[in-house]
């Protein structure tokens, strides 16, 4: 039985209560981010049911909602997600080739992980980065202007930060 | 104003003149007066419909003991568009200010930011610039003493197009898929938890601001006709400067693309091919309509000449998210892309929406690799038909524009690719006829 830490218990009571009473299925959405960030990056079946009983809602009420979203992950995925962009206005600036040589680099398809578990690519639409494109999200924040000798560094980089962690 | 240092933060906001609007709202005015001065400044939605900012928040009903809500659309997920992320991002305040004021004047006691999942360090920004407000007095119970209570609270969505229709996003705030409602009820009657809400988007919010100091009819006097006020524009695509640019409506589309105060001109000295100027579902324009409207007017960056000559012969402003195409850009390619968009986005309650967008991908995609049929684009043009107006939502007509102007305006591209597979996967047919290769020839 996984359950949150107090701190996060804390956090996920503060956002129930942003909405009427009554109503805290409202905090869904919120608090499967939490738990994705919590229970190791992706949605389990045993997760889904933890927040279904947080919430006092039906699991399937979970279920239908993270099924819907495309930023919760269904399956695990690497310890770092590249979610290249390819909508038009980053296809014009040419994402498809930047999407390319990632595949390359990594030595994997759209939408595997790594061998070691370090890298999952995956192609999203649109993030509202257009002026600013070819573009990645990673984590939280939004890699720009990326050009192969950027995919190159923001790879070094995620090597480096995972061997500190280590 | 985003040229000041450390306008983030709300000392230097605050010195700035922010929150004067505020005091002038709960101390001087009703919320009736506040809705009346929006009625007067003719703001439009600048989500993308363009609908009268006033008069939608005079349809929101007040039945007695039941509260009311607004709704801040921050989803901007419409390609092409990226002005609320920037206005958020670095002037955050002047939205929590626009709300407050709004809020007052739609008796929200409770309003909602409904963020895009993706904008993650966004989030962080608004919910420091609210905890800054909260201290300084401006949220919370009784503000400056009139009386007002407002909270305002950050709901994160989770990465879905179909979010920033305003049912679809009640919904969604609800806690459920992203589907969106059949109307009526209207939101300003039952909206989030059955209670009447007003949804509007972060740059109409903002707008409330100026409209509040400098009073309504003054702000009407920015712009031309009922193009009030100004209008943030996004750029993106074949531009030397793409970026986010507040407009007075009262410039042309040349100068818009051309001027170094803007777009700066198209790189490496190519031509002009064409633009969708307000977002990707509104309708592509080719160069010679762009720049001059069928009339041979100059066409200008309002929301009456970029409309000029209906869906034929004009396109939108849309959500100001102005995409340009230089001459060798592929017009199949590109609508491909967007056909992939609204596949992927379509929520799959209707039928015609849920099964059209998956074809128009495929359809475009085999033109676009050599495979097309010559009877191919005549089905695409049958399927947008059979999309458009046939949805509970808008999200079907945003599918079917995008392709029905590019068949329109550009069908000899498109027979190009049919009659040419071999060469069409090589290189483009661009403006000046095959033009140049392919610099990425991938499947």
């Amino acid at each position: 039985m996984i359950t949150f830490s107090p701190e996060k218990l804390k956090q996920a009571n503060e956002l129930i209560s942003h909405y009427p009473e009554g109503k805290q299925k409202s905090a869904l959405l919120p608090l499967l981010h939490i738990a994705q960030e919590e229970f190791g990056n992706w949605l389990s079946v045993e997760t889904m049911d933890y927040v279904a009983s947080l919430l006092q809602i039906e699991p399937i009420e979970v279920y239908e909602v993270a099924t819907f979203y495309s930023m919760y992950n269904l399956k695990p995925v690497g310890k770092y997600k590249f979610e290249v962009c390819q909508t038009g206005p980053c296809m014009l600036q040419g994402s498809d080739e930047i999407i390319n040589y990632i595949t390359e680099r990594l030595n994997i398809n759209v939408g595997e992980t790594t061998a070691d578990g370090m890298f999952t690519l995956k192609t999203v639409e649109c993030l509202g980065a257009c002026g600013y494109a070819p573009m990645m999200q990673l984590g939280k924040s939004y890699r720009e202007h990326l050009t192969k000798a950027k995919v190159d560094s923001i790879i070094d980089e995620c090597r480096q930060r995972a061997a500190l962690n280590n | 104003m985003d040229g000041v240092e450390g306008i983030r933060y709300y000392d230097v906001y605050r010195r700035e003149g922010g929150y004067r609007s505020v005091e002038k709202a709960l101390k001087t005015m009703s919320p009736d007066q506040v809705t009346e001065e929006v009625k007067k400044s003719g703001l439009r939605g600048r989500g993308g419909a363009g609908f009268p900012t006033g008069m939608k928040w005079s349809f929101i009903a007040k039945p007695d003991g039941v509260p009311r809500h607004l709704v801040c659309n921050a989803d901007e997920s419409e390609p092409g568009t990226f002005k609320d992320r920037y206005l958020m991002e670095f002037i955050p305040h002047l939205l929590i200010e626009g709300l407050i004021v709004s809020s007052y004047a739609l008796g929200s006691n409770v309003t909602y930011i409904y963020i895009r999942g993706e904008y993650a360090w966004i989030i962080d920004i608004l919910e420091s610039a609210i905890e800054e407000a909260r201290n300084a007095g401006w949220l919370g119970r009784n503000i400056q003493g009139s009386g007002f209570d407002c909270e305002i609270y950050v709901h994160r969505g989770a990465g879905a197009y179909i979010c920033g229709e305003e049912t679809a996003l009640i919904e969604s705030l609800e806690g459920k898929r992203g589907n969106p409602r059949i109307k009526p009820p209207f939101p300003a009657v039952k909206g989030a938890w059955e209670r009447p809400t007003v949804v509007n988007n972060v740059e109409t919010i903002a707008a409330v601001v100026p409209i509040l100091n400098i009073g309504g009819e003054e702000y009407a006097k920015i712009g031309i006709g009922k193009s009030t006020g100004t209008k943030l524009i996004s750029s993106c695509g074949n531009i030397n400067k793409p970026g986010v640019y507040e407009i007075d409506m009262t410039i042309s589309v040349e100068e818009f693309i051309y001027s170094g105060e803007y777009c700066g001109g198209i790189p490496n000295g190519k031509r002009l091919k064409a633009c969708i100027p307000g977002g990707s579902s509104v309708p592509i324009l080719p160069a010679n309509l762009l720049l001059k409207t069928a009339k041979g007017d100059t066409r200008m960056m309002t929301y009456e000449s970029l409309a000029d000559g209906g869906f034929p012969k004009g396109s939108m402003m849309g959500s100001g998210g102005f995409i340009v195409l230089d001459e060798d850009q592929c017009i199949v390619r590109h609508t491909f892309t967007l056909a992939r968009f609204y596949r992927h986005e379509s929520c799959g309650q209707c039928s015609p929406c849920r099964e059209g967008t998956g074809w128009m991908e495929k359809i475009l995609y085999n033109i676009e690799n050599g495979k097309g049929k010559s009877n191919d684009i005549d089905l695409l043009w049958d399927i947008q038909r059979k999309i458009e107006g046939n949805t509970i939502c808008p999200l079907g007509d945003a599918a079917a524009w995008p392709v029905a102007a590019a068949i329109r305006h550009f069908r000899d591209e498109f027979e190009w690719h049919v009659q040419n597979p071999q060469e069409c996967v090589k290189r483009n047919f661009g403006l000046g006829h095959y033009a140049e290769p392919l610099q990425t020839a991938t499947a």
